[in-house]
Formats: C-alpha cells, structure tokens, sequence
C-alpha cells in the first residue's frame, strides 16, 4: 500500500482522540505482528490488525476509512492479551468505531434483519451487536 | 451454602438449560441459589471505550443490588455478564475519578466502593466446593464420555480478570475428570466463536465456529461442554450450515457444562433440561447409554 505521509495528519485530532477514546499509549506498538497472528478474525480482514495501528498512529483516518477490518473486530481480546507491550488493540478498535458511531452512522440495522434470525438470536448477542454497530 | 445469583437476559430466555441444570446441580451439591432481587441487563458486551462512563451504569447498579443484600460474592454463569461484571467491579476498585463520578451520577443508590466480588460457578466449583469433594458427590460418573472443554473468551480475557491461566486454562478441564469423563484438550479451546459478529456478518462466523469444532472432533471429542450461550448459539446453530459447506464436516453435540456436572450428580433427564437447546443432545446421551 503507498500511502502520503504528513507532519500535520501525525499529530493530528484524529491520532489524540483515538488515543483519548481507547485510553492506549499508541506509540507504544513496535508492529511485531503478534495481534495479527492471533486474531480469529484475520482471514476476512483486508487491513491487518497491525496495519490498522500503524495507519492510527500515522493519522492516516482515511485509508481506515475505507476498510472493513474494525467492523470485523469481535473484541475477543486475544490481540490485547498476547501483545508484549501492553497495547489493547481491541480498544483501539472500539475508539475507531466510536468515532463512527458517535456520529449516528449505524453499520447493523433490525429493520434490516429477518424477523427469524432476531427470534432466534440469544439476547447477549442482539444488546452486544447493538452496542458494538449501532451509535 | 447460599450464594446470591445474577441470572442475566439470555439464562431466562433462550438458555433455560443452561439456568435450570446450574441451580439441580448446585441444589445436589447443597448450594441455595439465591436470585439477586431488582437485577437489570449487565449490557452485555463490556465498553471498552475509556471515556463511557454511561455504559457501566447497568452493571455497576446490579452490584449495588447485590450489596443492599450484604452478599460478598455475586455468582453469575453466563460468561458475558461474568465479564462485564467483574470489568465494572475493577473500575469502581481501581479508579478513584471514575467511581466517585459513577457514584455522584446514581446518586438515588447508596455509595459503592466494589465491596461485591462477581464469580463464575467453575470458580464455586473449584475453590469452594473442591474437585476432590465433587467427585465424591459424582453418583453418575460420565465414563467413556470424551468432552472437549471450549473456554471462549470472556471467561479467561482480559487477563486482569481472567478466571484461570489466559492462554492455557485447565478449570473445566479440571471438572470433566472429576465429573468420571474424559477431556480432550485441542488447540481451539480459548478461540473466539466470533461472539456478536453473528448479528452482523453470520458468514464469517461459520468459519470461526469450523475451526472450533473440526478442531475438537479431530482430536476424538464425542461433545463440545460450553459456558456462554452466545458460544452455545455460534457453535451449535451454524452446524447445519457448515454440513453444506465444509465437506466431510460432522457434527458435533455442544452441551452447557452445567448439564453435564448435573446429569453425573444424578439429576434427572428432565432437570438437565436436555429437552432445551439447539441440538439433539438427548438422543446422543441415550446413544452413549447415559441417559435412558
């Protein structure tokens, strides 16, 4: 991926809001890659979970923007457990799908949903999928 | 023994079984489930967001219900509300700012500091009641039976809470042999079912849920023992579906935990409510000659 690197998206609002929503120390991340590696979710991802904290760190919001990956994001915290400096990049994913969120843009709809599978779904799954996709 | 007990949403809706097997159990153990009176929804999923106070509101006001009770512990067997729980009781210990904010906000509920302590029933089982004692009270041991134990994730992450070693519990490991069956460890045992992402992209799940399974029937497991009912639901509901995709997929029973230490504490068929849940669990006990 080429990407256009700018002193000013570096430390930009995006980058301190993040780091404001997720409570991590960004910088932190040495991209070793073992958030990759243990993510359940990986195989449908097109960014990588590292890549994804590389691009926050680089304020790169758009390129973010246009992937799925923190969509895909089951806050399992299996990247946060094995990373070996402290970082919880299930958190960092949640910041990132506030900042969607807070802005009322919903990614899961019930209107959307089939009467069948919402009479079917356990209610821990229904309030989790509504907390996690809608604002 | 009593313990005051948060049920949470799903146990007194969708897994009954999972509700019903856990107090037949207990009650066989000399445990006295006592239900938490005024409990609300936990929310499910933990925030994970820094600055949401809003949503520790819910799980933070069941603990305060648990302490007008003067209850020391909180016993919980949905791995979800366990998590949120005890996520929200380590905010109220750990954040001075946070509490004091939470405490200013519910100011119609008296003060809480996280004098409560949320516990999972594998904890009850093993530090309270002890795997030496339970097998002695095993009438029904399950012989021959070889249960994969699949802890998820909510149960053992984050590792703060975690209620066993993160990467390598061995609780309900633990609990299968002392219930006279067999566990097969396999390598998928602490993996993400894929949780809520069935609410949203149910394809993938299905992916998640064939490593899980194809991964403890490669390794000889007759029965996947489960502890959350959104595990129960990924696991179990998508095996029609994955007969059609993955060839050579077989299925395999998922059964709640607490139905096996029931039917080993000799529980009747009716009380491990195996007539409950998404598979057929009933007609693969019978064939195992465990239940009549």
């Amino acid at each position: 991926m080429r990407v256009k690197l700018d002193s000013k998206k570096l430390c930009s609002e995006f980058v301190k809001k993040i780091e404001e929503i997720s409570g991590q120390d960004l910088m932190s991340c040495y991209q070793c890659g073992k958030c990759s590696a243990g993510c359940p979710m990986v195989f449908a991802m097109d960014i990588l979970p590292n890549q994804i904290i590389r691009l926050v760190q680089l304020g790169l919001d758009e390129e973010i923007g246009k992937s799925k990956t923190i969509w895909l994001c089951a806050s399992c915290i299996t990247c946060g457990a094995r990373c070996p400096r402290g970082v919880d990049l299930s958190k960092v994913m949640e910041a990132l799908r506030q900042l969607t969120l807070r802005k009322n843009e919903d990614t899961v709809e019930l209107s959307k949903m089939a009467q069948e599978t919402i009479k079917e779904l356990p209610q821990i799954a229904l309030v989790s999928g509504f907390r996690k996709f809608t604002g | 023994m009593d313990l005051y007990y948060y049920p949470g949403c799903t146990l007194k809706t969708k897994s009954k079984n999972f509700e019903d097997s856990a107090i037949a159990a207990l009650a066989a153990l000399g445990v006295n489930l006592i239900e938490l009176p005024r409990w609300n929804c936990c929310g499910a999923a933990f925030s994970l967001s820094d600055d949401d106070l809003i949503h520790q509101v819910a799980p933070v006001r069941t603990l305060i219900r648990a302490q007008e009770q003067g209850a020391a512990k909180l016993l919980t067997l949905c791995a979800f509300c366990y998590n949120t729980l005890k996520r929200a009781n380590m905010i109220i210990t750990h954040d001075a700012d946070k509490k004091d904010t939470l405490n200013r906000f519910m100011d119609e509920e008296p003060d809480y500091s996280g004098g409560v302590e949320p516990v999972h029933l594998l904890e009850v089982l093993r530090d309270d009641v002890g795997w030496e004692t339970l097998a002695e009270k095993v009438s029904k041991p399950l012989s021959g039976l070889k249960v994969a134990p699949y802890y998820g994730c909510t149960l053992v992450r984050p590792s703060d809470i975690a209620l066993d070693d993160v990467e390598q519990p061995s609780v309900l490991h633990k609990l299968i042999e002392a219930l006279g069956a067999t566990a097969v460890g396999f390598p998928f045992e602490t993996e993400c079912c894929g949780s809520f992402q069935t609410v949203s992209t149910p394809e993938f799940v299905n992916e998640c849920a064939w490593n899980i399974l194809s991964s403890a029937a490669g390794r000889g497991a007759e029965v996947l023992a489960v502890s959350c009912p959104l595990c129960e639901y990924n696991l179990a509901v998508k095996q029609k579906e994955l007969t059609v995709q993955y060839t050579g997929f077989k299925q395999l029973p998922v059964i709640y935990f607490t139905q096996l230490l029931a039917l080993a504490l000799g529980v009747d068929t009716e009380g491990c409510r195996f007539d409950l849940g998404y598979m057929n669990n009933q007609a693969f006990l019978e064939s195992k000659g465990l239940i009549a």
